[in-house]
């Protein structure tokens, strides 16, 4: 050391330099931070985004309201009221009637049969249940809902082609020309080609522009093939080519009708929560992967706690401390990390091969989930245990409470909470579980409602990937529909464990 | 108990242990934490009803050898415990002795308040509970009264024993736990620095209790407050680095001690 330096000793403060550089690593590190912080908010906020924008339109379906005249002859001939032969009743005959009535233009087989495709397949049920809800319709005329199918339920969406539609401006007329027809228009907007003129109950699809006038070819037929004056006639333009959309421009004139009719309406499809998977995409709900989690879940939640909480508090209070429980300790840790679809082979070959157990059933799949969850349980609980303060036992012991007493009286009510909140995010952590249920056979289309834990069933992440495979529109955003459910199961369970640790959250 | 009584006593021995019956007497104890020798080669008579008190620098085993009376460091894997020690001429550490009888016959309060995080009377009434102490209700109210009563604390919570003992202050916290530890009738309280996180008055308080509670029990007290020891304890032991330097009447051991380590501690030139 020099004199000079023994001489004038650096005081805090002299250094200004050095005190900028730590603000500026603080400021630099502080951005870091938020920076990154909304980079995990921009991703997230996409795919809640992305889910949300596909799935929720699976909340809803669209629906015809059609008047139709219960017919007591077609239902229960006998006037029996007895639900077994209503059942058996023809409610498809009056349904597809009442529709046919609304287009009496259309007169060809080919066209009706297109035209009765817009229904859903399972158009009847709705009819049916509703009929058996309430017998006293029969003979009456009543309002019935019918259920469109995926494609034209998909349309009136939007989501397989944006419409758009321009009121007629001068008086049109049509002419025959061989194959197609000449139309002439003394307004002034003209249309494009491929745009769609209707008028007089008729379309005719533009094809070329000549002039003032067009050549177009008929869509349907018009009833009549007067003159149609200004704001009788519009123009109908698809953004989409017909080539590319599962509905051609007939379908969409007729949903539009019914759309602009006040027939073909949109409501929320409760049918999404009460009904189990279908291979028709409008029928299809989560009702069967709802119940086959829950079942699967139960079996998991009965098995876990107490084996898992029962094994933590052995392990943390009464396991001698010895080498061997030490490399159970281990042991378990180690489990929590293996790969979850390990513990799906090792329950098909356990619990299927060897036991026999039945396949896909919510059993089988609640017993591989316990082994899946038990150590993250067992995990989270002896951390609870070993969260209460050590002077709260000893308090116990110093009054004559024997170990087990201390534990049982105090200790583990103390730790409760805590334990709670681990297992809920266990639980969470299985319902979210796929690949361990694929391997004991819980993938596959199954229709019927799992009521029973050995009841074939699948779970509502499998139902997730089982959807998503699948080449419909529709099922496409019934697999963003299940996702939201799912998601919001999994939110509320978080939240549920938040909530424990908060309310529970004690001060010693 | 008339062995106890008639248990001979060297001339030499204190005032306090010929005037009262020997309570607790420990012979050669030694206490291990794993490798660590923390008491070495201990020998004492502690008397029934009187206040003996623990005293000497931080980490001298004082803690230790209270926790021996009532086997509080079985809890402590590593501990291991040699030598005799014995309550009423009964071996503490023989095997067919049963620890939580024990434990229950000997109070212990601690450093720091550890009240259960339940009701006031929850927390009196726990250890008459597991002991059926109390064969109905009312007898149980009874206990818990008369010893919240005993600790000093009956009429500042006799309107809110539903509250929890953790919302009480420091001071309250550290009577209810006396009262805890006196419902269950105890012969021998043990008291670990019971005044280390209180107040002057707080301090006085539990110190007039614990001149109270004299007449019915034998109290031990580690404190490291030299006027505490002189003002409550009539027996005073001196601890330093895992030995027993000396032990005598309080009076004696303020006034005239005879090892240089004890003076040097009590004139506060070390600890
Ligand atoms: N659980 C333990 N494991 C290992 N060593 C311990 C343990 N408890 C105490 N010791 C050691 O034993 C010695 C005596 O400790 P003890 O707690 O009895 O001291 P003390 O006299 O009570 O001190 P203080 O006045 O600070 O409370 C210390 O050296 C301490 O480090
Ligand atoms: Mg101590």
């Amino acid at each position: 050391m020099t004199d000079t330096a023994i001489a004038t000793p650096r005081r805090i403060g002299d250094n200004d330099a050095l005190v900028a550089r730590r603000y500026r690593a603080e400021r630099r590190f502080k951005f870091y931070g938020i920076a990154a912080i909304a980079v995990t908010a921009v991703f997230l906020m996409l795919l809640f985004a992305d889910v949300l924008v596909k799935g929720l339109p699976a909340f809803t379906e669209h629906r015809l309201t059609l008047p139709i005249k219960v017919d007591q002859a077609a239902i229960d001939p006998q006037n029996s009221k007895d639900p077994k032969i209503i059942r058996t009743g023809d409610f498809d005959s009056p349904i597809r009637r009442a529709f046919r009535d609304l287009f009496p233009e259309v007169t060809t087989r080919g066209d009706r049969k297109k035209l009765m495709g817009l229904l859903s397949s399972g158009a009847a049920d709705d009819f049916r249940a509703m009929v058996m809800r309430d017998p006293a319709l029969i003979g009456q005329d009543a309002k019935v809902p019918v259920l469109l199918s995926d494609d034209a339920d998909q349309y009136l969406k939007g989501r397989q082609t944006g419409v758009e539609k321009f009121p007629g401006q001068g008086t049109m007329t049509v002419t025959p020309e061989g194959e197609q027809f000449k139309l002439t228009s003394d307004g002034v907007a003209l249309p494009s080609p491929g745009d769609i003129i209707r008028m007089n109950g008729g379309a005719f699809r533009v094809l070329s522009l000549s002039n003032a006038a067009l050549l177009a070819e008929q869509v349907m037929a018009p009833k009549t093939p007067a003159p149609a004056a200004s704001g009788a006639w519009d123009i109908v333009r698809f953004t989409v080519p017909e080539n590319n959309r599962r509905i051609d421009d007939q379908e969409a004139l007729w949903l539009e009708h019914l759309k602009e009719q006040g027939i073909a309406e949109s409501n929320i499809a409760w049918r999404f929560f009460t009904s189990g998977d279908s291979r028709e995409p409008e029928l299809a709900g989560i009702r069967g992967a709802l119940m086959g989690s829950i079942l699967t879940l139960l079996v998991t939640l009965f098995l876990c706690l107490p084996i898992g909480v029962a094994a933590a508090i052995y392990l943390e209070e009464f396991a001698p401390k010895n080498r061997f429980t030490q490399i159970i300790e281990l042991n378990i840790n180690n489990l929590a990390a293996v790969p979850s679809i390990v513990f799906g082979l090792l329950g098909l070959a356990m619990f299927l091969n060897f036991f026999g157990l039945p396949r896909s059933a919510p059993l089988v799949g609640g017993l591989v989930l316990a082994l899946l969850v038990l150590p993250t349980i067992i995990i989270a609980s002896r951390a609870a245990l070993r969260a209460v303060p050590p002077s709260i036992k000893e308090a116990a012991l110093g009054v004559g409470a024997s170990h087990q007493q201390a534990v049982f009286h105090h200790v583990l009510p103390l730790a409760m909470p805590g334990i709670m909140t681990g297992t809920i995010i266990g639980m969470a952590h299985a319902l979210g579980e796929t690949a361990p249920l694929l391997m004991i056979g819980m993938v596959a289309f199954i229709v019927d409602i799992p009521t029973g834990f050995t009841d074939a069933a699948t779970a509502l992440p499998i139902q997730i990937y089982l959807w998503s495979d699948l080449p419909e529109i529709a099922f496409q955003s019934k697999t963003a529909g299940a996702i939201i459910v799912l998601l919001a199961f999994l939110f509320v369970m978080n939240a549920a464990a938040i909530m424990l640790r908060k309310r529970f959250e004690r001060r010693w | 108990m008339d062995a106890m009584i008639k248990t001979p006593v060297a001339p030499s021995a204190p005032r306090i242990a010929r005037e009262k019956p020997l309570k607790i007497k420990a012979r050669n104890v030694d206490v291990y934490y794993g490798d660590k020798h923390a008491i070495n080669d201990l020998s004492i008579d502690i008397p029934d009803s009187a206040v003996s008190a623990f005293i000497g620098p931080s980490g001298c085993g004082k803690s230790t050898f209270l926790r021996s009376i009532n086997r509080m460091n079985d809890t402590i894997p590593s501990c291991r415990i040699t030598g005799n020690v014995e309550i009423d001429g009964r071996d503490i550490y023989d095997k067919t002795l049963d620890v939580v009888q024990l434990r229950a016959r000997i109070g212990m309060v601690f450093q720091k308040p550890n009240p259960f995080p339940k009701s006031i009377y929850e927390n009196v009434a726990y250890g008459p509970k597991i002991h059926g102490l109390a064969k109905n209700k009312a007898e149980l109210e009874e206990i818990v009264v008369t010893s919240l009563k005993k600790a000093g604390l009956f009429e500042e919570v006799k309107d809110r024993l539903d509250h929890s003992g953790t919302s009480l202050s420091g001071g309250q916290q550290q009577r209810l736990c006396i009262a805890r530890a006196i419902a269950v009738n105890p012969e021998v309280i043990l008291m670990d620095e019971p005044c280390s996180a209180l107040d002057p008055i707080a301090t006085a308080r539990i110190e007039e209790l614990i001149d109270e509670l004299r007449q019915n029990f034998c109290i031990v007290i580690v404190t490291h407050s030299m006027q505490q020891a002189a003002r409550v304890s009539q027996l005073t032991a001196f601890f330093h680095l895992g030995n027993l330097v000396e032990v005598g009447d309080t009076d004696d051991i303020f006034t005239s001690p005879r090892d240089k380590r004890t003076q040097d501690y009590i004139t506060g030139r070390f600890g």
